[in-house]
């Protein structure tokens, strides 16, 4: 076991590597730059632009930026950002609560649906519930949550004028008046992301599930005599949900990197906002710092995942 | 029973962990009261408070509510003093009898919000700062031709210009001349310029005061206690909200009432109207120096030379030097139907290059749409269907013109309309569209920029940003010509040259006088109008939206919108 944690831990350092060095290069190599703006403002000089490129050091070659980033990121320092000129490393930690009290919760809510939905549809197949379960879960599946955000916008913002549009990350929760327009603010993107997370959970709940319920352990046990429910829970959920943690494991990074389009249509200062703003406005060292740190999270969450894995299945052995 | 809980309790506890980490940083702030608050929205978010280190116009709102000019300009181009005491004249000797240098007369007793005092030290440090090579700022372009800038004593400033400048209003005056304080800033010159916890905090003069910023979400004002008419100001706390996009910020004013201010919005004017009848708010246009135009390139986009290089000076247009028939594309051009069906009220036809402030709009010009009088032009200047398929030749070249411009929904129908009407005469176009990020790059590898100019038209939007259109003419001299040879860095795209302009131009630079300067500066703009060395369309309104209770904007093209918030009150 501990040499498979080395081997893996070993072979993630040129895995990370690889990746630091694709994105550095596809970021400098990609056309705009942070002066656009002003591309057409006649009082910038050819030369003030110049001077601007050249502090903020696109005057080198590709590869002197990118040794000079690894160099500085080894040392925990990400950069500065050409738009706000302020440490990459701050602002990500400004923007970090939001992203994890919102997906954390669309996270928790998803889960929290999922699981007794997952299980019940697979069990009461092709019944009413599964049905309406499965059709509703295709649908919110498959519809992107950009969208159906504009839609519970226009729905509840709009036209019924019950729920805000807009996450105001200065409200801070001292009474309970300042409580509930904090579970108001949320519960727009909130249920977006979570009946979203939701709807993949269960399907994928349910298909394990189903899985189960034909094998032959389960028989035996039914055959035993015991309850429905005991077979369920004591049987059939404890195999069917090896393969559900793997799952929720890799969807951590998530967690910490943001909903990207979600947390711009509702106004959410998260990190997935901040990646999408950085890109458009051609910041590279947020769009760096942000990027890598998710490869390094999934790089992560995918050993603990597969640690878990022989942690829960006594027959997988490493 | 006891792996399978555990698998469970692992589920639940990851997200609870995060969940509960998100709770604690809660930092004690005083109880909110029934507080006057003012709610900015801007999509595009501000993401640095100190304006001559930023990289767009969004931070120049955010930046100059707290932050002041000496002076800047209301609509009509007059002088508004901010911290400077009265207008440097000639009559009060101010301004010096051949404008080689300007005394400005500070206010006395301004207080920076710290409780620190205003003094001319601070106008000194700010030229310091601005011209310091290593703290790169952006708008050091309006500083260069000054030799010193000297306190003469606390509340006196004298500016020495290289040469006489008639444009001497332009140093510390508008968006661009904000005052840093020096006692904030003066650890910081040079490279560490970017470290200033002043970038994003900045202690001002301004009306109200930063209390919280986070960069590219939020920043917090509250009223300057130091303020010279604190008892007048309109609100308690200012909450300026940035992100998402523009139809969604004028939502949130015009529909849902949740912001009373959102700025810069481009949204068609069909989308707006409908927006407006939800009754929260209304739209306030405010026309300024902007015009979208069609640049007509002079040399050719097809002939590449040696070293690679298209559009070079050396090898002029084929047919687009000929002026009957760029007089024939701007016949075609049907302006108004442009401005009615995309523009509505945020938009005018022109015929100008030049159109603010109004002095300078020349009286002289006019714009036709008349597609005949554009068929007998090029008929004129020999261009027919010889061997008809619908498209005009000349001694084997067909009349095809290749259209550029940037990704953006209302370009690329102005695109189509001017297709269309092109077509009608016998030109065919080719539409080409960039997205904005590369268009508008200045990245000297990227063929596609508006600068290369690797095509026949462009259309794209500028204007004068300062009362004083020197730089935004300067675009049109030989000197500016966007080649290989500069990176491309010039900003005459058009690659257009004639020294009777640079004459007028270099002229234009010494005339002291501000009337034959007035005139100086129409003639020039006669001079591109009536040879159509470029195509003015439309006037182009910067359109906010405004809740309705919201009353006392002032809105000036020569300075943010945020430039006279100390007026601005709800009305109940």
């Amino acid at each position: 076991m501990n040499r498979y944690l080395i081997k893996r831990l070993l072979i993630s350092i040129p895995t990370l590597i690889a990746i630091s060095a694709v994105i550095f290069t596809v970021l400098a190599l990609a056309p705009g730059d942070p002066l656009g703006e002003f591309a057409t403002n006649p009082s910038l000089t050819a030369e003030v632009r110049e001077n601007i490129r050249k502090s903020l050091g696109l005057d080198l070659p590709i590869y002197i930026r990118y040794f000079k980033w690894v160099g500085a990121f080894l040392q925990g320092d990400m950069g500065y950002s050409f738009n706000s000129r302020s440490p990459v490393s701050e602002l990500i930690i400004q923007r970090l609560p939001a992203t994890l009290f919102v997906v954390g919760s669309a996270y928790i809510v998803g889960v929290l649906v999922a699981f007794p939905l997952g299980i019940v549809s697979a069990i009461k197949r092709y019944s009413i519930i599964d049905q309406i379960t499965t059709t509703l879960g295709l649908i919110w599946f498959s519809l992107p949550t950009f969208f159906t955000g504009l839609l519970v916008i226009l729905l509840f913002s709009v036209q019924l004028k019950w729920l805000p549009s807009m996450y105001d990350s200065t409200l801070e929760v001292r009474d309970w008046a300042s409580f509930g327009a904090m579970v108001k603010q949320c519960i727009l993107p909130v249920g977006v992301l979570g009946l979203y997370q939701a709807a993949r959970l269960m399907r994928f709940i349910r298909a394990s599930v189903l899985e189960q319920l034909n094998q032959e352990y389960v028989r035996t046990a039914y055959a035993k005599g015991l309850s429905g429910m005991r077979v369920i829970f004591r049987h059939v959920l404890r195999n069917a949900l090896i393969p559900v943690v793997t799952l929720v494991a890799l969807d951590v990074p998530g967690v910490f990197t943001g909903a990207l389009v979600t947390e711009q249509v509702f106004r959410v200062p998260g990190i997935g906002a901040l990646l999408i703003d950085s890109i458009y406005r051609s910041d590279t060292p947020v769009v760096m710092g942000i990027t890598f740190i998710y490869a390094i999270l999934i790089v992560l969450f995918n050993l603990v995942a597969d640690i878990l894995y022989s942690l829960l299945d006594p027959r997988v052995e490493y | 029973m006891r792996q399978g809980s555990k698998s469970i309790l692992l589920l639940a506890i990851v997200p609870i962990i995060s969940w509960l980490s998100a709770c604690a940083p809660q930092s004690p702030k005083p109880p909110a009261t029934e507080q006057k608050e003012l709610r900015l929205l801007y999509w595009q978010a501000p993401t640095i408070l100190n304006p001559h280190l930023s990289n767009g116009y969004k931070d120049f709102e955010a930046a100059r509510i707290t932050l002041e000019p000496l002076a800047s300009f209301d609509k009509n181009g007059e002088m508004v003093l901010f911290l400077a005491a009265e207008k440097p004249t000639l009559e009060n000797g101010g301004l010096a009898a051949d404008a080689t240098s300007v005394t400005w007369k500070l206010k006395q007793g301004v207080k920076w919000s710290d409780g620190k005092p205003f003094t001319a030290a601070d106008v000194v440090f700010t030229y310091e700062f601005v011209t310091n090579k290593d703290v790169a700022a952006n708008s050091v372009g309006v500083y260069e031709n000054i030799a010193k800038v000297e306190a003469v004593d606390d509340y006196t400033v004298k500016i020495t210009f290289k040469e006489p400048n008639p444009a001497w209003f332009l140093p510390f005056t508008g968006a661009e001349g904000m005052i840093l304080p020096r006692h904030q800033f003066e650890q910081y010159q040079g490279a560490k310029a970017r470290e200033a916890p002043g970038n994003l905090i900045p202690v001002g003069t301004g009306p109200y005061r930063v209390v919280e910023f986070k960069p590219g979400d939020t920043a917090v004002y509250e009223r300057n206690p130091e303020f010279r008419e604190v008892a007048n100001l309109g609100f308690d706390r200012l909450l300026l909200k940035g992100g998402g996009d523009s139809t969604s910020a004028a939502r949130s004013v015009l529909q849902t009432g949740e912001a009373d201010y959102a700025f810069n919005l481009q949204i068609e004017p069909q989308v707006l109207q409908q927006m407006q009848t939800g009754g929260k708010g209304k739209i306030i246009t405010s026309f300024g120096p902007l015009v979208e135009r069609i640049d007509i390139n002079h040399s050719d986009p097809n002939h590449t030379t040696p070293e690679g290089e298209r559009s070079n000076v050396k090898f002029p247009h084929p047919f687009l030097t000929d002026k009957k028939v760029r007089q024939a594309l701007n016949f075609a051009i049907d302006r108004q139907t442009i401005v009615s069906q995309l523009y509505g009220d945020t938009g005018k036809p022109t015929a100008n290059f030049l159109v603010a402030p109004a002095a300078y709009n020349s009286p002289n010009t006019s714009y036709e749409f008349n597609p005949q009088k554009a068929a007998a032009l090029l008929d004129e200047a020999g261009w027919k269907d010889t061997n008809n398929n619908g498209i005009r030749d000349k001694n084997g070249v067909e009349m095809k013109l290749v259209f550029q411009t940037s990704v953006n929904p209302v370009r690329q129908k102005t695109q189509q309309i001017i297709k269309q009407s092109l077509k009608t005469v016998g030109i065919e176009v080719e539409l080409k569209t960039i997205d904005a990020s590369i268009f508008f790059s200045s990245d000297p590898a990227n063929p596609d920029t508006i600068a290369r100019f690797s095509a026949d038209l462009e259309l794209y939007t500028t204007g004068n940003n300062s009362p004083e259109p020197g730089d935004y003419m300067k675009t049109y001299t030989c000197q500016e010509i966007a080649q290989k040879s500069n990176n491309w860095s010039g900003q005459n795209f058009a690659r257009y040259c004639n020294p009777t302009y640079d004459a007028l131009w270099q002229k234009s630079q010494t005339e002291l006088d501000p009337k034959k300067r007035e005139q100086l500066f129409i003639q020039m703009n006669d001079m591109l109008v009536k040879d159509v060395e470029v195509i003015p369309l439309v006037n182009r309104a910067d359109a906010i939206a405004l809740n309705s209770s919201i009353i006392g904007l002032d809105l000036t093209p020569w300075d943010r919108n945020t430039w006279n918030i100390k007026d601005w009150q709800r009305q109940n």
